[in-house]
């Protein structure tokens, strides 16, 4: 029971796919300006990872080796197919919000990511529990950018007014550079330095060390 | 059988595609009257509410029962006899025979070319022309913004600008969506007394003192391209090219619409 707990977990904080394996940046950029239309696109990509991690276990045995990722796009992009189509049909407003970002879950990292390092190798069950941790990893992340962007950039959370900005009648100027998909960067960057500071493990060894700035030492090498 | 073999590599391909080719097929087309109903209601939303019809009919269906599809033809401004329910701009965008292809300076909207015929509504109260609503396209700053404008029965005082398609930033020149700036339509009027298109988005407020307040909008701040986007997308279907003719038409009484 606590191996499922674990798989299910990890991914959240310990090893969470943007926080520590800088993977799907791309949509947490593009999406996060307003707070729905990020949970719904949570929603789409927590669901098409856990179902193509399911399904690309449940054939792993037969699936060909050398035409592997092929196999693991198709299942993919069909999943990303059908959860565009059901948006279409039954949220039409936010699926006009979010566009082609939808069809570009298919590229994202993450899906990908998890079908060739773990649902290849392990059981469908757990398979799917890896990916419905990964996409929630995923979600947490992209709602703290979304939460923080909304409300500074447009003074509300979900479209209510929490700070009235000038523009409707208060007194919030709205900070325009959280509109834009660079201030992503910003606020996914200070949460990978909280999070890092928090579980210190996570700190990357650094690649090379500094020298120190000391001019005298190059007398001594000539001494 | 190998998992390698060249007969599992085409079994597990072809069976594959059948198995996601089919699943996806009757999905989509389970799903394909629910999304073309969500494409027609969300445009017909869009002209109820540029023309603010929810303020005078208790509901939408009575809203659009009030309004008639009128297909006109835009180079001679004259009602077409062309069966409006067929109407589909795509395929006339698609056809050349059947749209214009704009030069340069013609083309300020920037939409390259234009329908020779297009579908507009018209709202009738007491059997009088109440408000017309056009439908206007033009590029901004990522994309082409499509919308309605309605005018009042003078036809020069705009109702309402919506648009249903966009592509503009959320938050800057998104804010084409915000209630409050869609306001600031209302009352405003296009020409002025030598039938010149007058109407334009401003950068900053306008001034209410100001001898050009009625044909001034406010700027959407931070969106200085989507603003100027939009005002030449009216000057443009509002002017010679676009539904000025048709306009001309109805003022001077040469057509009669309830004969179409």
């Amino acid at each position: 029971m606590s191996k499922f707990k674990e798989i299910l977990l990890t991914p959240i904080f310990k090893d969470n796919p943007i926080a520590l394996q800088i993977l799907g940046i791309c949509s947490a950029l593009a999406v996060t300006s307003k707070l729905y239309p990020t949970l719904i696109m949570c929603v789409a990509l927590t669901i098409t990872v856990s179902l193509s991690n399911f399904f690309i276990s449940l054939i792993r045995n037969i699936i060909p080796t050398n035409i592997r990722i092929i196999v693991q796009m198709t299942i993919i992009s069909s999943l990303v197919i059908l959860v565009d189509q059901f948006l279409k049909a039954y949220d039409y407003e936010t699926s006009k919000t979010l566009s082609v970002f939808v069809g570009l879950i298919i590229t994202n990292c993450i899906v990908m990511g998890r079908a060739e390092a773990f649902a290849m190798q392990n059981t469908p069950g757990v398979s799917f529990l890896d990916g419905l941790g990964n996409g929630l990893g995923y979600s947490l992340i992209l709602i703290v950018v979304g939460a923080i962007r909304e409300l500074l950039g447009s003074g509300q959370l979900l479209g209510i007014d929490i700070l009235t900005t000038t523009q409707n009648g208060g007194w919030y100027v709205g900070n325009n550079f959280f509109l834009l998909a660079p201030s992503s960067f910003l606020i996914i960057g200070l949460f990978i330095w909280a999070l890092r500071s928090w579980k210190t493990e996570q700190v990357e060894e650094k690649e090379f060390l500094m020298s120190k700035n000391a001019p005298k030492e190059v007398e001594t090498h000539h001494a | 059988m190998q998992k390698d073999s060249i007969l599992n590599i085409i079994l597990v391909g072809v069976g594959l595609c059948i198995v996601c080719g089919a699943v996806i097929s009757t999905v989509a087309v389970s799903l394909r009257d629910q999304q073309e109903q969500n494409v027609i209601f969300d445009q017909q939303s869009k002209i109820i509410d540029a023309a603010r019809l929810l303020e005078v009919y208790p509901s939408s269906q009575e809203a659009l029962a009030s309004i008639e599809e009128v297909v006109v033809n835009l180079n001679d401004g004259e009602p077409s006899s062309f069966p409006p329910e067929q109407y589909d701009l795509d395929s006339i965008l698609r056809d050349s025979s059947q749209h214009t292809v704009l030069n340069g300076s013609e083309d300020i909207a920037m939409i390259s070319v234009r329908e020779n015929l297009s579908k507009v509504y018209i709202e009738y109260r007491n059997n009088e022309l109440k408000t017309l609503i056009l439908p206007v396209r033009g590029y901004g700053l990522w994309g082409t913004l499509y919308g309605y404008l309605a005018l009042d029965s003078d036809l020069n005082t705009i109702v309402g600008l919506e648009f249903y398609k966009h592509k503009e930033t959320p938050g800057l020149g998104a804010e084409v969506d915000n209630p409050n700036w869609k306001k600031l339509w209302n009352g405003k009027k296009v020409f002025d007394e030598n039938g010149l298109v007058q109407i334009s988005v401003i950068k900053g407020f306008s001034n209410p003192q100001s001898a050009d307040y009625s044909y001034e909008v406010d700027g959407l701040s931070g969106a200085t391209i989507t603003s100027k986007g939009v005002s030449n997308l009216l000057a443009f279907w509002l002017g010679n090219e676009g539904f000025g003719p048709f306009i001309n038409n109805l003022k001077n009484k040469e057509i009669q619409l309830n004969d179409v």
